[in-house]
């Protein structure tokens, strides 16, 4: 792959003219965001008992869990050896973030989702393995792990240790993307990541994308079943995106106010990247558009009172761009820390690739993939009474 | 400086022949006679030290390092920053360093500024924040002071590379892993300097060893006054500048 | 002791397959990791004979020694003095080991002194430095100048 060489500003060191980190790494926090989102929307419902969000409790894990599998994906198509990546779990380096994530990920994925989806469905699974025929029959059966006990005994032992696992699961979903944070948060080479602020923020932005994209899935499902909206339960999933959206967004001002304020050597060169190379990606954006206008939209909904079918188009919208600005916050983290040199007396640019391992094709089609692998899922453990999507 | 590195990777396995030769009645870097051929990592700790009061920017080093070391284009293991300080504007130097130095630097003698050279390689961390990010132990603090990658265990993540202050790491564009200064590992261990001390017509770049009691650096470090880049990032750099101006990031 | 299970046969189950699953992952990595990984710290010992084992393409002054004594002890009269072989001759590795298998060209004096000795701000006052073109004009500097006894 030979592009043109990158446009120098100023003086990097030789070495940072070339981005080491691409599209791709801005599409996995992204993507692990939307998964800690999903998941704290499900615990709401199981166990902090907000009955109102009650009817999307089973669609959160199923959306949680179609991305948490494609999450991996990215780092597999950047890694320079991805048949060494098995290294990470046989000789993890204890003071590496990105190894001890490794652990994270897989405790989550494993002991958390996998075993609450797995604990809430039993039932479901045990009748379908009854029920089914051919090779729906086979997979069903072996989900159900030999077991075909669903008396109200054991229903009740995979309620309360579902309930414990929900629990677990919240400081876990915690630790998965604050995890993240810390990844970039930990680098004190690279002051535009190095804050304490860094895990914190990218929790509170991840709840607010994995709201919006549950938000926008329940709509789009509904839709598709042809099935009227819970608004109850629609309205108070929009409260919460607000709730959290003004936590996130007062952090970050924090961020920048304390920035702005110590103007430490850095800030200089960060101030004049923000305001040139990131200015669509970071004012225009995450800012304004993603940040801003979907706080001011659902802030409306709770002040006026306003119809069911504005509402919704409210919420679709809000959402829409609050995912648009969320990406664009990974993207100004991930890509903006790699603009501006070490030296702070320069600026590189990046040039996306469109076709090659690293480009922008397969950025879009791994952020497709987890809505096919949901729509899967739907069909296999459908989280409503009524079967078929 | 005609030959293709092609032609010098093939004369592969040759070495101890060489060795031999080198070895012959020679004075290692450190001013004392090698007692034998058998190098022991624990009787060293490798370092370098830098006069910029002596380098004049022919960029020796550059070509020396890429020749011995198979450097591939675009990137640099070792490379000279040429700054251009105006006494008063201390934060704002004009910094310059066309293809790393590669090719010495063209002429400027631009009025009313402090110039000088700062040559730059990997400073050796003793606290090396690369290591401590490496998730999977494929680099590493050799027993001996220096910072390797082996490269048939590294995945090319690049969180190295981001974790560098200094500039220093790359992914290798062909063979995907993490790629820096190695000391000249495979020379320092036979007695012979790196490849860039070796060049440098002017004695600017030293290689030191302060485990070696009879080394310069000791001397040098008592000496002069001495700085290492980015001190507040606490890695424990090994890289001692003379003279190094406070402007030099 | 029954009465505490009643209820929880799949999650013995569950259990049995998360115990085999962990028993394989660490067969897994009996098998793959590097054998004496961790013997100097967290890495493959290995490696360090690996990255040793590369053969040198400069020789090294003192190599030159051995057989071009005359040059050697006439530049170290002058100011080339520390100047080492092959920052000029370029690397002679291959050439000090079998002389026949490589052969060394000379420089072109035209081009290489100026690299270092063409006048400039940034190089430190006390270094020789000349305008070449005011110095010499069109003139090669080795046809005034020997290289390996420089001063005039």
């Amino acid at each position: 792959m030979h592009t043109l060489p990158p446009v120098v500003q100023g003086f990097m060191y030789p070495n940072e003219v070339q981005l080491t980190w691409s599209v791709l790494i801005v599409l996995y926090p992204f993507i692990t965001g939307l998964v800690a989102g999903a998941f704290i929307l499900a615990s709401l419902a199981r166990v902090f008992h907000i009955v109102a969000v009650q009817p999307i409790y089973r669609l959160s894990l199923l959306t949680a869990l179609a991305f948490l599998l494609v999450a991996p994906l990215p780092l597999q198509l950047h890694l320079g050896h991805p048949e060494r990546s098995l290294e990470m779990y046989m000789t993890p380096h204890r003071t590496s973030a990105m190894a001890m994530f490794g652990f994270v990920y897989l405790w989550y994925l494993l002991v958390v989702l996998l075993l609450e989806i797995w604990l809430d469905y039993r039932k479901d699974i045990v009748l379908s393995a009854s029920s089914r025929k051919g090779v729906m029959k086979w997979i069903y059966s072996a989900l159900t792990l030999g077991s075909r006990n669903i008396d109200a005994k054991s229903l009740h032992v995979d309620d309360r240790v579902g309930w414990m696992v929900t629990l677990i699961g919240i400081p876990s979903a915690f630790l998965l993307h604050g995890y993240v944070g810390f990844i970039f948060g930990s680098v004190k080479a690279n002051p535009w990541w190095s804050t304490p602020l860094m895990p914190v923020v990218f929790l509170f932005s991840a709840m607010v994308s994995g709201i919006a994209v549950v938000l926008l899935v329940y709509q789009t499902v509904t839709y598709i079943r042809n099935r009227p909206i819970d608004m109850a339960c629609l309205d108070t999933v929009a409260k919460y995106l607000l709730y959290i959206f003004l936590i996130d967004f007062s952090l970050e001002m924090l961020d920048l106010v304390h920035r702005m304020y110590e103007a430490s050597e850095s800030f200089r060169t960060l101030d004049f990247m923000v305001h040139t190379q990131l200015f669509m990606s970071q004012i225009v954006l995450q800012i304004i558009l993603g940040t801003l206008v979907p706080v001011a939209l659902l802030a409306l909904v709770q002040v006026v009172k306003l119809g069911e079918i504005l509402r919704r188009r409210i919420y679709t919208l809000a959402a829409a761009l609050t995912l648009i600005g969320i990406f664009a916050m990974r993207w100004n983290v991930v890509i903006g820390g790699q603009l501006f040199s070490k030296s702070f007396l320069g600026y590189t640019t990046y040039k996306m690739a469109f076709a090659a391992r690293e480009g922008l094709l397969p950025a879009i089609g791994l952020m497709i993939l987890p809505f096919l692998i949901l729509w899967g899922l739907l069909k296999l453990l459908p989280p409503w009474a009524e079967q078929k999507v | 400086m005609d030959l293709s590195r092609r032609e010098l990777l093939a004369a592969a396995g040759k070495f101890i022949v060489l060795s031999g030769a080198a070895l012959e009645a020679f004075e290692s870097p450190s001013g004392a006679l090698a007692a034998d051929s058998k190098y022991r990592m624990a009787d060293h700790w490798w370092a370098m030290t830098i006069d910029i009061q002596k380098c004049i920017g022919c960029g020796n080093c550059v070509r020396a390092c890429a020749l011995e070391n198979d450097v591939p284009e675009g990137f640099f293991r070792t490379w000279v920053e040429r700054y251009e300080v105006n006494g008063e504007d201390m934060e704002h130097p004009h910094v310059e360093s066309p293809a790393g130095g590669m090719q010495g630097f063209p002429v400027r003698n631009t009025p009313g500024v402090k110039s000088f050279f700062v040559p730059k390689l990997c400073n050796h961390c003793a606290h090396s924040p690369c290591v401590q990010s490496c998730p999977v132990g494929a680099t590493y603090v050799s027993p001996d002071g220096v910072v390797l990658v082996d490269q048939q265990y590294c995945v090319g993540c690049g969180y190295c590379v981001q974790a560098c202050p200094y500039g220093c790491r790359y992914l290798h564009p062909t063979k995907h892993v993490a790629d820096k200064c190695t000391l000249c590992y495979h020379r320092i261990t036979k007695g012979l300097t790196t490849a860039c001390c070796e060049a440098c017509p002017t004695g600017a770049r030293r290689l030191a060893d302060l485990k070696n009691p009879r080394d310069p650096v000791h001397e040098f470090l008592r000496v002069n006054a001495v700085q290492v880049l980015k001190p507040e990032m606490a890695t424990g750099a090994k890289v001692f500048y003379k003279d190094l101006d406070g402007s030099v990031r | 002791m029954r009465r505490i299970f009643e209820g929880s046969e799949h999650l013995i189950r569950l259990a049995c397959v998360a115990v085999i699953v962990v028993l394989v992952f660490f067969a897994i990595r009996h098998a793959l990791v590097p054998p004496e990984f961790g013997k100097y710290g967290h890495y493959r010992p290995g490696s360090l004979d690996e990255i040793a084992a590369r053969t040198p393409v400069f020789a090294g002054r003192e190599a030159c020694a051995a057989c071009h004594d005359d040059i050697v002890t006439a530049k170290s009269k002058g100011p080339h003095a520390n100047v080492g072989c092959e920052a000029c001759h370029g690397p002679l590795g291959r050439h000090a080991q079998d002389f026949t298998s490589q052969k060394p060209v000379l420089p072109d004096t035209a081009k290489l002194c100026v690299i270092c000795h063409e006048a400039d701000s940034a190089k430190p006052k006390t270094f020789p430095q000349v305008v070449s073109r005011e110095h010499a004009g069109d003139t090669a500097c080795g046809v005034c100048h020997n290289p390996h006894q420089p001063m005039i």
